[in-house]
């Protein structure tokens, strides 16, 4: 197997300082090298690569292994954006002695996804700042639903257990906001408990995982040809991007090349799922500073969208389009006419409504300088996507890790670094027009062909990693394959769960009124994170 | 100011007064619900192994097949029709139910000793009917019914308990200028204790649970509640397991389900109306 010569410097480094502690070098692509070595040397690795080659740790989880190798396996995947490839670091977690050191203190991004592992593998956790319960809320017995001797049909009686005991904060003038999981938007369930002093947030909880559905689970006891529907309701707005990152995750395991036409549908998809939920957005960013009229213009820009989707994919969500080896449905002249014909019609609407937000000094001295959320923290948190955008974490899966037909257009990341929700709604402005524009070319010159090839059934054993750029930021699908084209693990990771810690930063000393906007600037998704 | 004035009159009204009146938006291009050739249906097997929610199903007992269609766990994703001819995708998709049974389609066949269909014993029977209606006769009659139900008004409390946000995103758009639901006297509120109607979506996560109960006792009698989607309706690909218990009715009583992955806000409309029709002693 050889590895990308951008990559090869890196290996070597790596081996040149460590050694034979590192058990084996696993270039199980070009682009996806996995390297098996011991808990101990994770942080001096993940350090090494962070700091020297300026890597991001993207994902960690867990996967038990203990049937075939008599062990858990933790997974520790970095993106090398400028080297475009993947390192993934696989640790086992022997069942006798259940327990991993977290990197939490050294690397902040991985908080909650450590604090998941914890709860559903029952791997304890070693100096973790708070390793409270997260996805299992605190009222469950005690379980571990992805380990394999786990039955994902187990039926528990009605529990009572304790209740969440959140932190207390305390001082003349304080008092406590307790807001949800029951919103008063129609918005997803999650509850947040506001410390103000006076006007101004102190600190902020989030309490989530309200929406987990087993979701993770639930892709063992499918066959993978119905995974892609499971893949579409991870999150609701995102059910293309969600199930193409599944698809090219099990594509990649099974060394399947989709077809030139394929990709550029897909890509289409992908901009067209960006499209509503970036227009949606803005609306609704104006919304939550009263200026309702905007959000009826945008209302009604992403009505004309969701109507396109609806003519060319069947469904109004996209959904019911991607398939295993290519996309389902043929698009004819007539449908890539309607398409060039939409973004002549949508793109002088979307202008007057990105004229009208933008003219309006009110709209805008509500939303400078709101929830300012700083480079560094961001940077710390691992943010990703719109919000990682407007706060100088300049990564895009589209442009580094081109998948689709991303490597055939032309498009700009755009980047600021003030990162208040002003910023947040220019990203997405921004992004509509690449949006219209990467249309506009892949309409021009869309390729002839087969829209899907077959996939054979996967190796038992295959491991690989999916990726997409979704309209929120990286998702990322990993998967092991079982026997008879099944799979043994698929770990789902949404921008939402890297993202929402932020949120709590971003808060920090504005006033609770402007919470439903900032929130609303992140928009993030609340069954993306629980699944 | 003039200038938002002027833009708002040049993007005219954009509120749809029913499919005749906007040439060229039909009201669903998209799939709905199957339909299946029953009389001439060769083989169940395939198509029940293409559906991923397990709205298809089959059982085979003594030399007899019984085959179940269940519209409250089916998505539309087609499959089945494009594993099986004797399915179709078609476009209805307003497909309310006042019981959940009525959503279910079930039909027996004789087998052949190659486990193929020899003879349709008990034809399917459905009591549902996917009434096609305009929006503006819809909505019309809609108002007739809340002025003597509820004095001219509905309060709806949206409720997410467990969905994976399709549903939320055409929730949302029955509130856009295209479908204005507000005009016929309906308002989607802040709080359950403002409310007479519950839109509930979601397969009700076990997280959730608690959540939902507390909000269904704090709505003030006579209330409403309606299963949104084909989770809300039946744990839709969730199912019911560890985490999911597979269905609004587990938890609290359901007047009307509204099918879908997710629903589009004319179906969603159309599940509104039947609600109303369900108060009790009234109407």
């Amino acid at each position: 197997m050889n590895i990308l010569p951008g990559l090869q410097p890196i290996v070597a480094d790596l081996t040149d300082r460590f050694g034979r502690r590192i058990e084996g070098v696993f270039p199980v692509r070009p682009d996806e090298i996995y390297f098996h070595t011991a808990m101990e040397l994770v942080p001096g690795f993940c350090a090494q690569l962070c700091r020297k080659w300026n890597a991001r740790l993207v994902s960690l989880f867990a996967d038990d292994a203990r049937k075939p190798d008599g062990v858990f396996h933790l997974y520790y995947v970095l993106a090398l954006d400028a080297a475009h490839g993947f390192f993934i670091l696989r640790v086992p977690v022997p069942p006798e002695q259940p327990w991993f050191t977290s990197l939490t203190n050294a690397l902040p991004a991985v908080n909650w996804q450590e604090r998941e592992i914890q709860d559903l593998f029952g791997l304890r956790l070693e100096g973790h700042p708070n390793p409270r319960r997260c996805a299992l809320h605190d009222d469950w017995p005690e379980v571990y639903p992805l380990r394999k001797d786990f039955d994902l049909k187990t039926v528990f009686p009605p529990f009572k257990g304790e209740r969440h005991k959140f932190r207390k904060v305390e001082g003349e003038g304080v008092f406590q906001v307790p807001v949800g999981p029951v919103h008063a938007g129609i918005i997803e369930p999650g509850h947040f408990l506001f410390s103000v002093a006076g006007e101004p947030v102190l600190y902020l909880q989030i309490r989530l995982f309200y929406t987990h559905k087993g979701t993770e689970k639930l892709f063992e006891n499918i066959p993978v040809t119905h995974g892609v529907c499971l893949a579409e309701s991870i999150s609701g707005d995102s059910s293309f991007a969600h199930a193409t990152a599944f698809c090219h995750a099990v594509e990649r395991a099974a060394s399947v090349e989709v077809p030139p036409r394929a990709r550029a549908v897909r890509t289409v998809c992908l901009e067209l799922e960006r499209l509503y939920n970036h227009i949606a957005d803005i609306g609704a960013i104006a919304t939550d500073v009263a200026f309702v009229v905007a959000n009826a213009h945008a209302m009604r820009l992403k009505e004309q969208v969701l109507r396109l989707n609806e003519q060319l994919t069947g469904n109004r969500l996209l959904r019911g389009m991607a398939a295993l080896g290519g996309v389902r449905f043929n698009w004819d002249a007539g449908q890539i006419n309607l398409l060039s014909r939409f973004l002549s019609e949508l793109r002088p609407q979307f202008d007057s409504l990105v004229e009208m937000v933008q003219e309006s000094s009110s709209t805008r001295d509500r939303l400078e300088t709101t929830g300012i959320l700083k480079p560094g923290i961001a940077c710390d948190l691992g943010v990703t996507g719109i919000a990682g955008r407007a706060s100088g974490c300049d990564h895009d899966l589209r442009r580094d890790f081109p998948h689709a037909a991303y490597d055939q257009v032309k498009f700009n990341v755009p980047g600021y670094r003030e990162g208040d929700v002003l910023r947040r709604m220019q990203v997405r402005i921004d992004e509509v027009r690449e949006a219209l524009a990467i249309i506009g070319q892949l309409v021009d010159k869309f390729p002839e062909g087969p829209i899907r090839v077959k996939v054979p059934a996967l190796a038992p054993g295959t491991v690989a990693l999916g990726y997409v750029e979704g309209w929120r930021g990286e998702i990322f699908h990993w998967i092991r394959a079982a026997e008879n084209n099944r799979l043994a693990r698929c770990k789902v990771k949404d921008p939402s769960l890297q993202n929402w810690p932020a949120m709590s930063e971003a808060i920090l000393g504005n006033i609770i009124p402007d919470f439903p906007v900032i929130n609303k600037s992140f928009n993030l998704s609340y069954s993306g994170t629980d699944r | 100011m003039f200038d938002i004035l002027r833009k708002s009159l040049a993007a005219g009204i954009v509120t749809e007064a029913g499919p005749t009146a906007t040439p060229g938006l039909a009201r669903c291009v998209g799939r709905g619900r199957p339909e299946i050739d029953f009389a001439n249906w060769k083989d169940a097997r395939p198509a029940v192994a293409a559906c991923p929610t397990g709205a298809l199903a089959c059982v085979d007992r003594g030399g007899i097949r019984t085959v179940r269609l269940d519209l409250g766990k089916c998505t539309f994703c087609g499959l089945c029709a494009e594993a099986d001819a004797s399915v179709r995708m078609t476009h209805a998709c307003e497909l309310t139910a006042m019981r959940r049974e009525d959503l279910k389609v079930t039909a027996k066949y004789e087998l052949g000793p190659d486990g193929t269909h020899r003879k349709l014993l008990a034809p399917p029977r459905s009591t549902l009917d996917s009434q096609v209606s305009s929006l503006d006769a819809l909505g019309t009659k809609l108002k007739e019914r809340l002025d003597k139900v509820l004095g001219r008004s509905l309060h709806i409390r949206e409720v997410d308990a467990g969905s994976c946000n399709g549903c939320e995103v055409e929730i949302v758009g029955l509130n856009s200028p295209v479908y204005d639901i507000e005009r016929f006297g309906i308002h989607f509120v802040a709080s359950p204790r403002h409310a007479d109607m519950l839109l509930v979506t979601g397969p009700v996560s076990r997280n959730m649970e608690l959540a939902l109960r507390k909000t269904y006792d704090a709505t003030p009698a006579p209330r409403l509640v309606v299963a949104v989607g084909a989770c809300g309706c039946s744990g839709g690909i969730f199912g019911a397991n560890y985490a999911s218990l597979g269905g609004v009715d587990k938890v609290i009583p359901v007047d009307v389900y509204i099918p879908g992955c997710p629903p589009n806000p004319h179906a969603l409309l159309h599940g509104i109306l039947t609600a109303i029709g369900r108060l009790p002693g009234k109407a």
